[in-house]
């Protein structure tokens, strides 16, 4: 496979040789399906967990399995199977067929081409060659680093994680190709503990690359700023209610673009009228100055990867121009429908799931204004620093997102910190709402998108922005 | 079932000297059939299998799992746990369960007919509930998603220290996510039916809930801030105390993220409170019969009266508290036991919602809340979630309100308990709903 031209030398094997992935699809086929795909995957996983003071423990695992998908008309039918030798896979790949009940009969055979696609983002240091003694440091080092912080911080978790995943998928076109995937990712949650109770603060980051991104992020500055986080929380007055200008910090804001319409431009949503923004291609959904794009090329970020979970490679594809909505993203099927090809988006959680339209780093671009100005310009409002999850009914629009770490704006200055809440708003009015972006551009931190029960790593990125009026979910008056 | 017991007692045999193993093995079946305009969207059918393997040496513990059955790669499983025992730090309440003689209830969660159930069946249940769901009323423009889905799940645990434990159950579940349509507007509307074989489901009862949820909504305006009493409707009230009951864990409380440590005893609660854990309760969708270390699962009494009785344990926080594990381990395959409850209910009241709602002259039904994971903190208890649903004016229920959110304090709410319904409804998830009137919370609107 051209990945060993990569130098990564585990990338060259096949988990599955293609003769045997040529048999399963032939059988596949056989019932008279228009459309058949075999995803194999290979997932082994580490994660560590220091809490309490203590190193908790290790967990190791692996999952290797196939899905095989067949298509008859609209209907899909599905399998998946932990054994991969061909009896395994042919077993899995009757099942699927059933499932979608061709009724043609007769024998299709599948040749398979060449191996293509791109080449895996490329990795240094592989995790499983760094021992889990250098792992586990880590965990210690930025333990001492939040407990070193302030007296007042009581609780420290720190996690360490990585995943070494190859996939491979083999489909009716004759598609061939693979990937192999490397996620590490690290994380430090505290608790600070005051006279008005307790407070959370949390820092994580998560690369698509090795242990080389240790060479550029300090842990222990990492963990400093989870207990700071905590800490500032501990003086903190509870959240305003109401409507009124929201002004959120760079890196911070990607969830809101996420909810707001992310969801809502999934063709699979959109096919279905179940959004908002069903119908509104070539029209102007959001203020001029938002331009939004979804990348799942950005090197080394969380939602990056050479092909989706269908074998297309990923791209750069921009949602919104100028305020002007350009397309919605897409995977295999819905795009066959469309007769176009899927944007790249095709994913899934793992070889038990059915692949659908996801998202992967999903990023406001710049704009001119100065964040300081921004502030200064803002009357009475909440500067939002760090932003929880978030929640959206593409159907309505209406959509939530949480904050961690968020300010008072009075006078255009930020003043008291504010309590954890939640802000409410409505999609396409906070689109047309965001009167200001800044050139402050920062990745947010990594992320794992939940959709029909499957969670998937997803980036995502802003500059400085404001929006006019958003609700915010506090107790004060 | 004898398999699975099989597998885990060969690899305890594996333990070697004084090392303690926990073998957990997990069998899953699972079938899912999406319909869509008149037509099977998907099928699947899907068999997953996993085996976790914990050793126990020197008060330290190691994990490891795999997604399969297969012996070569438990034994690899079996090895890294061993590997990964070395990095952890001594800790002298570490260790496996031991058996505590308590008996497993006797619960009736399988049932054979599911296995036999013909998939065709299941298909056409899918079909008919999109049907009924878009004929239930002519504003319905669409479905979201109409779906059968259902698991067979077997699973078995076995432990050096003489834990033989095996679980089976059965489920499946029907659910319909409605798209209502007026001038141009659109609304989302939830109906489901649950039950451990499917002549247990109700097919209309999930599509006339998933229509009336939609049209009902049809209209809604975002309404002023202000403070009200606000009624939760099961779904709600059910969310909610699942986290209350996440709060009452040993774990959490032992590790000092808990807002009930030093509370027991005290009044947290509004006196006609009463909130149990039984997922001997076989009512509950959450039943099983033992917990994820095999100890048997019982009934725990969490607040009674208002006052706070006690947290859940399994038997490593059990140790560490010197007291004994309640049954309340959780986990899968692929984790290690923690602690949580599995079927939290409040005692149920005497009036139903619509007793309830008529004894309130200005006040919010909640139908609906959204982003309890990002806006609700149960370390520091601050409660803060978007919302839908229904002001109640006079006693009763009148225009549909939307696009804003209802915030306290987990504490607080619990204070302010005013009533609980009659309605006790076991839902897909670790706690019962019940219509629950809280006294005052802050409405974030225009």
């Amino acid at each position: 496979m051209d990945h060993e031209l990569n130098g990564d030398a585990d990338a060259g094997a096949p988990i599955v040789e293609p003769d045997v992935l040529e048999e399963a699809l032939t059988s596949a086929m056989g019932t008279g399906a228009e459309f058949a795909e075999v995803f194999v995957e290979d997932r082994r996983s580490i994660s560590a967990l220091f809490d309490d003071g203590r190193v908790e423990e290790l967990t190791s695992g692996r999952d290797r399995g196939a899905g095989l998908r067949v298509v008859v008309g609209d209907t899909t039918g599905f399998a998946h199977t932990a054994d991969l030798s061909p009896a395994g896979l042919r077993v899995a790949a009757e099942a699927a067929a059933s499932a979608a009940r061709g009724g043609g009969g007769g024998v299709r055979e599948v040749a398979l081409g060449a191996v293509s696609g791109p080449a895996p983002g490329p990795v240094q240091i592989m995790p499983r060659d760094v021992s889990k003694a250098r792992k586990v440091a880590l965990l210690e080092r930025a333990d001492s680093a939040a407990r070193g912080s302030d007296g007042a911080i009581t609780q420290v978790a720190v996690r360490y994680a990585d995943s070494h995943r190859r996939i491979q998928v083999a489909n009716s076109d004759g598609l061939l190709t693979g990937d192999r995937q490397v996620r590490t990712l690290f994380s430090v949650s505290c608790v600070a503990s005051g006279d008005m109770g307790m407070q959370t603060g949390r820092e994580s980051i998560g690369h698509t690359v090795g242990f080389e991104v240790f060479d550029s992020v300090d842990v222990e500055e990492l963990a400093r700023r989870a207990a700071g986080r905590a800490l500032l929380k501990l003086d903190a007055v509870p959240a305003p209610s109401g409507e009124m200008p929201v002004v959120i910090g760079p890196g911070g804001g990607g969830v809101l673009f996420h909810e707001a319409c992310g969801h809502g431009l999934e063709a699979d949503l959109v096919a279905k009228s179940a959004s908002v923004f069903a119908g509104r291609r070539g029209e102007v959904v959001a203020a001029p100055i938002v331009t939004l794009i979804d990348d799942g090329t950005m090197p080394g970020e969380w939602g990056r990867y050479a092909i989706d979970d269908e074998g297309r490679p990923a791209q750069r594809n921009v949602l919104i121009k100028d305020g002007v909505l350009t397309d919605y993203m897409w995977d295999h099927l819905r795009a066959r429908r469309e007769g176009r090809p899927s944007s790249g988006n095709g994913r899934r959680q793992g070889y038990r799931h059915l692949p659908m339209v996801r998202m992967t780093n999903t990023y406001l671009g710049s704009g001119d204004a100065d964040p300081d100005e921004i502030i200064a310009g803002t009357d009475h409002g909440v500067y939002v620093a760090q932003l929880g999850g978030g929640q959206v009914n593409t159907a309505t629009g209406d959509f939530v997102f949480g904050m961690t770490e968020a300010y008072m704006i009075e006078d255009g200055r930020l003043t008291n910190p504010i309590r954890d809440g939640n802000l409410i708003g409505n999609g396409p009015q906070t689109l047309l709402d965001i009167d200001a972006i800044a050139g402050d551009f920062a990745m947010g931190s990594p992320g794992t998108c939940g959709k029909d029960g499957q969670g998937v790593p997803v980036g995502d990125g802003t500059p400085t922005l404001r929006v006019t009026r958003l609700t915010v979910g506090g107790t004060a008056a | 079932m004898g398999e699975l017991l099989d597998l885990a007692e060969r690899v305890v045999g594996l333990a070697e000297g004084s090392e303690q193993l926990e073998v957990v093995v997990v069998h899953e079946h699972e079938t899912e059939v999406r319909a869509y305009e008149g037509e099977v969207e998907s099928l699947t059918v899907a068999e997953s299998r996993g085996v976790g393997v914990r050793v126990v040496f020197g008060n330290r513990q190691g994990f490891a799992y795999t997604g399969t059955l297969d012996e070569a790669a438990v034994g690899e499983a079996l090895a890294e746990a061993r590997d990964n025992l070395s990095f952890a730090t001594p800790d002298e309440y570490c260790g496996v369960a031991e058996p505590d003689g308590v008996e497993p209830a006797d619960m009736d969660l399988f049932r054979a007919s599911l296995a036999d159930y013909p998939t065709d069946a299941k298909v056409a249940m899918a079909l008919e509930l999109e049907r009924l769901t878009r004929a239930a009323d002519e504003r319905i423009s669409g479905i979201e998603s109409a779906e059968y889905s259902d698991s067979i799940t077997e699973s078995a645990v076995a432990t050096t220290t003489g834990i033989r434990a095996t679980s089976r159950e059965t489920g499946c579940f029907l659910s319909a996510y409605a798209l209502a349509e007026q001038d141009g507007e659109t609304q989302t509307g939830f109906g489901f039916s649950l039950g451990r074989d499917p002549a247990d489901l109700d097919m209309s009862t999930a599509a006339d809930d998933a229509a009336e949820r939609a049209t009902r909504m049809l209209g809604a305006v975002k309404p002023p801030s202000g403070r009200l009493t606000v009624v939760l409707d099961p779904w709600v009230s059910a969310q909610f105390l699942g986290i209350v009951g996440g709060t009452l864990s040993a774990e959490m409380v032992q590790k000092g993220r808990s807002l009930f440590a030093d509370r027991l005893g005290d009044e947290v609660a509004a006196p006609g409170v009463t909130l149990i854990d039984d997922p001997t309760d076989a009512r509950a969708f959450t039943a099983s019969s033992t917990d994820g270390e095999g100890l048997a699962t019982r009934r725990n009494l969490l607040i009674e009266g208002g006052r706070l009785d006690r947290f859940v344990h399994n038997s490593q926080t059990a140790r560490r508290a010197g007291t004994v594990s309640t049954g309340s381990a959780v986990r899968g395959y692929s984790s290690t036991p923690g602690v949580g409850v599995r079927a939290v209910s409040l005692l149920p009241g005497q009036l139903s919602q619509a007793e309830l709602v008529a004894g309130i002259d200005d006040g919010l039904l909640i139908q609906g809340v959204s982003g309890l994971h990002s806006g609700v903190n149960p370390v520091s208890g601050d409660f803060s979630t978007g919302a839908e649903g229904l002001r109640i004016r006079g006693g009763e229920l009148a225009e549909p309100v939307r696009e804003f959110t209802i915030a306290s304090t987990i504490q607080r709410m619990l204070l302010d308990m005013e009533a609980i319904g009659s309605d006790l409804q076991w839902l897909p998830m670790k706690a019962a709903g019940v219509t629950l009137v809280i006294g005052e919370l802050t409405i974030s609107g225009t």
